[in-house]
């Protein structure tokens, strides 16, 4: 929901139901990341409250359209950062592979090389004193 | 303030039209204050950050996150990733996102618990409410994607509800009986519970009615085939029975998320913290050096010989560091050493109650977010 006024569309506040710190700090870092923005802040009115309120205020732009910039570009980033998450972890769980299967080769060709030298150990029929 | 000879000097060769047309970034001094939390003695100094894109605007500096910029620099290194463990380093990215990844992860990412429990008998030490409260919070290896919210008028049915049976007995003239979730029955086939119902209007043709109207049975979708539901650790002590005494129950686990109850929280937490950096201003030797070695509990300095029975402290392994501040405490080596804080690296750690593995979690924190940024868009246009 929008508070602003109908002169000027550059300040505005929006209060963003159900919602908390984890969108509006985000939301605020976005909105500050932006030159269009003079000011950008938001607070949570009362505790018991489900909602914040964002105050935007910009240099001539329709601070709405501002805010959906904003959030747009948040979840730009999100997707990024998954794809970015998902390749590490795949990346990661080869590697892990990698390392388990060469450990365990390395593990049977120890010990085929302690059964190979118990055998010889064995054939070479030493005499005990 | 002292003017040295190298001061003079400099001050003599200095011709304005040598420097630069344009700085070239940030001042060393000001890009410490811009990406590192020092810890001093009594207080950490420049915590905050400045989010503001034209706030270094007269050295000549963008400030800005620019998503090009982002899609360069952001990196993910996966540390260790297990069934139910994580930890992976986050760089290039601000504190306000790792904080939201972390809240959802804790508080609005789904899963299941046991929401209702029925019971029929009762003669353990435990009481109902301490009984019922205890079975909320075993965590429940079942993938919540897989289920739907119960909503107030919805009826229990088998996409929403999964139904644990409970029945156990100590007999008598034996010892003490514990109680653990492997005794948690899943019934597929939903509650067995008959629902009292008004009069005997009730003909024997139709099924007779239950806590729940499961539709067809979960192990006959082909999610839960072979793999049954259950708790995610069989070994979790629920009560303990005296001889005689008896548990029949029956739990019924609904989605939900941590916001409405811890219980539904699918981490036992979640958390990050920015990668330390020990920096040892001067040469560190003899002496101190062993000093600052013994000083440290987490073993972050190791010692070098430089020859001639000298020793010089090295910093071996930062990242063990806790800022426990313990070095800077001694006055000797205050000066020595400086504790700082990479102010967008972050170290996360995802400890998963066995729902979902925690880099499917952390997928879903991210989605859940998106999520919300395309509600509020489409709540403004």
């Amino acid at each position: 929901m929008e508070h602003g006024s109908f002169t000027n569309d550059s300040h505005a506040s929006f209060t963003l139901a159900e919602e908390d710190h984890t969108l509006a700090n985000a939301v605020r870092f976005m909105l500050n990341q932006d030159p269009r923005v003079t000011l950008a802040g938001y607070s949570i009115p009362h505790p018991s409250l489900e909602c914040v309120n964002v105050r935007v205020q910009t240099t001539g732009d329709p601070a709405r359209e501002v805010l959906k910039d904003a959030c747009q570009e948040l979840m730009l980033m999100n997707r990024h950062v998954r794809s970015v998450f998902d390749k590490a972890v795949s990346e990661f769980m080869v590697e892990y592979a990698r390392l388990k299967a060469e450990k365990e080769k390395k593990k049977k060709a120890e010990e085929e090389e302690l059964q190979k030298q118990r055998e010889l150990l064995d054939s070479m029929d030493i005499e005990s004193n | 303030m002292v003017v040295t000879e190298e001061d003079k000097i400099f001050a003599k060769n200095f011709n304005i039209n040598d420097l630069p047309d344009v700085p070239a970034g940030l001042p060393p001094h000001l890009k410490v204050k811009q990406n590192r939390v020092v810890s001093k003695k009594d207080a950490p100094v420049d915590t905050a950050n400045a989010i503001y894109s034209g706030s270094h605007v007269f050295s000549g500096v963008d400030n800005s996150v620019k998503l090009g910029n982002f899609y360069e620099d952001f990196k993910v290194d996966v540390i260790s990733c297990t069934e139910t463990d994580m930890e992976f380093d986050m760089i290039g990215i601000d504190a306000a996102f790792a904080n939201a990844f972390r809240r959802i992860l804790i508080s609005e990412v789904p899963s299941m618990a046991i929401e209702k429990v029925l019971i029929a008998n009762n003669t353990s030490l435990i009481i109902d409410e301490v009984l019922a409260h205890r079975m909320g919070l075993i965590p429940i290896a079942a993938d919540p994607r897989l289920f739907e919210y119960l909503t107030e008028n919805d009826v229990p049915n088998e996409k929403n509800t999964i139904v644990f049976k409970l029945h156990v007995e100590c007999p008598k003239r034996q010892s003490r009986l514990q109680v653990l979730t492997k005794d948690l029955e899943w019934l597929p086939n939903g509650s067995e519970f008959l629902k009292e119902t008004g009069g005997s209007t009730s003909t024997s043709t139709t099924k007779p009615k239950t806590y729940t109207s499961f539709s067809c049975s979960q192990d006959s979708l082909p999610e839960f085939a072979d793999n049954p539901i259950t708790p995610s650790y069989l070994d979790i002590l629920i009560a303990k029975l005296s001889p005689g005494q008896e548990i029949e129950l029956e739990a019924h686990a609904v989605k939900g998320i941590g916001k409405t109850h811890a219980k539904w929280s699918p981490v036992g937490t979640a958390w990050y913290r920015m990668l330390p950096e020990v920096v040892l201003l001067k040469e560190v030797v003899d002496e101190n050096a062993e000093r600052l070695v013994k000083v440290c509990p987490m073993n972050v300095f190791d010692i070098e010989d430089m020859g001639n029975g000298r020793k010089r402290a090295t910093v071996a392994q930062p990242r063990n560091c806790t800022l426990c501040k313990e070095c800077i405490r001694d006055n000797d080596l205050a000066d020595l050493v400086e504790l700082r804080s990479v102010k967008n690296h972050f170290i996360f750690k995802i400890e998963s109650t066995g729902s979902l593995p925690p880099d499917v979690l952390f997928t879903e924190a991210v989605k859940i977010l998106e999520d919300k940024c395309e509600r509020v868009i489409a709540d403004l246009s």
